[in-house]
């Protein structure tokens, strides 16, 4: 009887958006009197960090710091149709429409910054910092506040955008199949290292390498939480969870935390987390859906590293200790 | 985390300000100082508290429902059962055309699974309301159930769900979904070696830290305000819409902060029967899972059995993958049939394999309904793919991680479901965790690329 051990890798791809279901998000962005900006949506935020994203790209296309930006959601009496935070299409399909609604109201901004200035709209740009400058004379510029005044209490204008993304729905040929499931796609590569105990069929989990391509990570930090997450989210499910252990029999369901097991902070594997961009031809600045796709990639890498440490295959999830002593018990009768 | 910049790095920029730069959550210090308001922080005067009376049995035709006893109860307002929903038979995909109706919101003269919601009760408090569904009489008879897909699927099993007919959706396709790339028999034929395996997976539950719930307040001017964690909002609304027989118009909802979704809440379940009691009562009502309900009632990520038949030649390349895959949905469709379709999309994986067969099915039994979970359709099949090209290579005797890269797609290499594909990046993801977990490989495979061949 000894720890044995093991490694193992998989890789995988993951579909951005429903594609099959049709795929509409609306955003509407307007400013308030003093150059602040409202990003109305009625897409929702599970904690993953919706409204924080969507203040950045908002902030990025009209020019602004992200603290500029207020993002109202979810309420459906303001916001405009989401068809919801589901199938990692959040991020991709809520930013693409504040995208085009951002354009929308900067264009107006700077048309009543031009008229201020007595320049072109087209000769104007903005800093970043919250000033519209004209290109080539930065000593010519306004303030965002000043323009928002302006267009509120002189020059009668809304500095304001509509948003729109529709990925139409795709129907599957009956006899072929042909189908468009998805916009673009997210990847990755993991790499497992486990240690079995071949006596109590107990798996550590030594360390996970992800390699996650998620098109353009619009917030490293935020990013990060999600990619590290979903990775534990991935060994839980290779080794601990299920509602129905003995499925297809439905006794001994777990009813809460003491009976549905998880990994706890002693069972942590240690995480590394690599992130490659190839940005998506219709993604926000580039990114595509990583929110599902980070959580797929250990479960196999984790099954195959288990075959390396002590020569069985579980192919039954999850891979309880009772099934890999019940494995390495035929495995010896062999 | 590492950004590793030298890949893609023809088309990646760092232009921008706002973008790819690590700015701090605006609503973190909300949520780790208690101050994030969500769903459940909305207590109003005079608000109800509602709870299910839920089937004990498997499958069973309901004889009698007696309520008496439960509305004399102290503190109970009002008992609901099926008679009361406006529009009782509903599914959650009607809205993008994808039927039959099959789903009760109350039982209506039948369970089809344990734990089934059969009557609703109203009271002052979650005890009352608690201790009045226990004296819920129900008088069932109960019938035969199916628990396993495979005999679900035979002939002469008991149906599940008469709306269907037959204990598997039945789409535009026939019994499956298809996808027919190439001649999957011509391939084996020509393989070196055929493998076939067989892969299954059990019930998950979403485990979020919020349960599923929501909060409804009738308003004076003739609406309701639901406050809810539904992660889809006019998704949600406009099924209510078709529930309770109500203009979209007298609807308000309002979320967009959840506490863990996971896919977990995108059933409409809560909101359609809370606003209905909220209506028949001029009472405020919450309704909010407990965590047993949340662990066992709420949908679960189905079941999966996944039948993967390969042929694979000495030099590596797999020249014909057939795949069979089994969704459980329980008793209901809910989201189910979107799954099994995705998988469809989603096999044989992201690799080009020149034949290809895939069927994918949705199949009903008497288990809780399962339906939507983060990588839905998808990633019960990863698993089940990416174990099966594991044994591909040992069984050629080559390292898995160089098996992969023989495989992988490429741009412009056309899929099975008939897309040529664009914007691969699974050689330099291998390639990556080549180097990142000291995983040598050939030179040739590190040498490669995703772009288009030649270009």
């Amino acid at each position: 009887m000894a720890i044995r051990r093991g490694r193992g890798v998989a890789a995988i791809n993951y579909p951005t958006g429903m594609n099959l279901g049709g795929d509409p998000t609306q955003a509407l962005v307007h400013s308030t009197p003093t150059g602040n900006f409202m990003v109305t949506l009625s897409s929702v935020d599970l904690g993953q960090g919706m409204k924080q994203i969507m203040a950045q790209i908002c902030a990025e296309t009209i020019g602004v710091p992200t603290d500029h930006v207020v993002v109202d959601t979810a309420d459906t009496d303001t916001g405009p149709h989401c068809m919801g935070t589901f199938a990692s299409r959040g991020t991709h399909r809520a930013g693409n429409a504040v995208i085009q609604a951002a354009k929308e109201a900067r264009q107006v901004m700077l048309e009543v910054a031009a008229e201020e200035l007595e320049v072109n709209a087209s000769d104007l740009e903005t800093d970043g910092q919250g000033n519209i400058l004209v290109k080539g004379a930065p000593q010519k510029s306004i303030s965002i506040f000043d323009v928002a005044l302006s267009a509120h209490f002189k020059r009668g204008r809304s500095i304001s955008g509509r948003g729109m993304f529709l990925i139409p729905r795709s129907y599957p040929e009956k006899e072929t199949g042909a189908m468009k499931p998805s916009t673009c796609y997210a990847h990755a590569c993991t790499v497992a290292e486990v240690e079995v105990d071949d006596e109590t069929g107990e798996v550590t989990v030594l360390t996970v390498k992800n390699v996650f391509e998620i098109g353009r990570a619009l917030n490293p930090k935020m990013v990060e939480q999600q990619l590290v997450g979903g990775s534990w989210m991935g060994i839980s499910h290779a080794l601990y969870e299920t509602t129905e252990p003995y499925y297809p029999n439905r006794d001994h369901g777990g009813t809460d935390f003491n009976q549905y097991l998880m990994p706890g902070p002693g069972d942590l594997a240690e995480t590394e987390i690599i992130v490659l961009e190839r940005p998506s031809a219709d993604g926000p600045y580039g990114a595509k859906g990583p929110g599902e796709m980070c959580a797929n990639p250990q479960i196999p890498a984790v099954a195959n590293a288990v075959f390396d440490a002590v020569g069985v295959r579980i192919d039954t999830l999850p891979i309880t200790p009772e099934r890999i002593l019940r494995a390495l018990k035929a495995q010896a009768a062999n | 985390m590492e950004l590793r910049k030298s890949y893609f790095a023809d088309v990646r920029k760092d232009d921008l300000h706002e973008i790819g730069q690590p700015r701090p959550r605006s609503d973190s210090p909300g949520h780790v100082t208690g101050k994030t308001a969500y769903f459940a922080d909305h207590n109003f005067p005079g608000m109800l508290h509602l709870k299910m009376v839920r089937s004990p049995h498997h499958h069973a035709r309901i004889r009698s429902i007696d309520t008496s006893e439960a509305e004399k109860h102290p503190g109970v307002v009002r008992v609901l059962t099926a008679r009361d929903v406006p529009h009782n038979v509903y599914t959650i995909l009607i809205l993008i055309q994808i039927g039959p109706e099959d789903e009760t919101v109350l039982a209506d003269g039948k369970v089809r699974w344990k734990g089934e919601a059969v009557v609703a009760v109203l009271a002052e408090t979650e005890r009352a309301a608690q201790e009045a569904a226990a004296k819920v009489k129900v008088d069932y008879e109960v019938l035969p159930a199916v628990f396993d897909m495979e005999e679900a699927l035979k002939p002469g099993a008991p149906i599940v769900n008469e709306y269907h007919g037959q204990n598997y959706y039945l789409y535009d396709s026939g019994e499956c979904r298809k996808v027919r790339f190439g001649d999957v028999e011509a391939g084996f034929a020509e393989a070196d070696h055929v493998l076939e395996q067989s892969y299954q997976s059990s019930p998950i539950e979403h485990a979020p830290t919020e349960t599923t719930g929501c909060v409804v307040m009738p308003e004076g001017n003739d609406r309701f305000t639901c406050y809810t964690n539904t992660q889809a909002m006019f998704f949600t609304l406009d099924n209510t819409s078709i529930i309770l027989q109500m203009p979209g118009s007298k609807l308000h909802f309002v979320g967009g902060t959840v506490g863990g979704g996971f896919g977990g809440k995108v059933d409409v379940i809560v909101e359609p029967i809370a606003i209905l009691g909220a209506k028949l009562t001029g009472r405020p009502v919450s309704f909010i899972y407990s965590r047993e309900e949340e662990m066992q009632i709420s949908s679960p990520r189905a079941a999966e059995k996944v039948v993967i038949k390969d042929g694979v030649m000495k030099d590596g390349r797999i020249v014909a993958r057939k795949v069979t895959g089994y969704t459980d949905a329980g008793a209901y469709s809910r989201h189910s049939p979107y799954g099994a379709q995705k998988g469809a999309g989603h096999y044989p994986g992201p690799y080009t394999i020149p034949n290809v067969w895939i069927d994918t099915y949705c199949v009903y039994t008497n288990r809780t309904p399962s339906s939507a979970m983060r990588g839905f359709g998808v990633t019960i099949g990863d698993f089940a793919l990416e174990v099966q090209m594991d044994k591909l290579a040992r069984l050629i005797g080559m390292d898995p991680l160089e098996f992969r890269f023989i495989n992988a797609y490429r741009d412009g290499d056309m899929k099975a479901h008939r897309q040529p594909t664009e914007g691969a990046a699974l050689i330099e993801c291998m390639q990556e965790a080549s180097r990142a977990a000291n995983w040598p490989v050939a030179e040739k495979f590190m040498a490669m690329s995703s772009y288009k061949k030649g270009a």
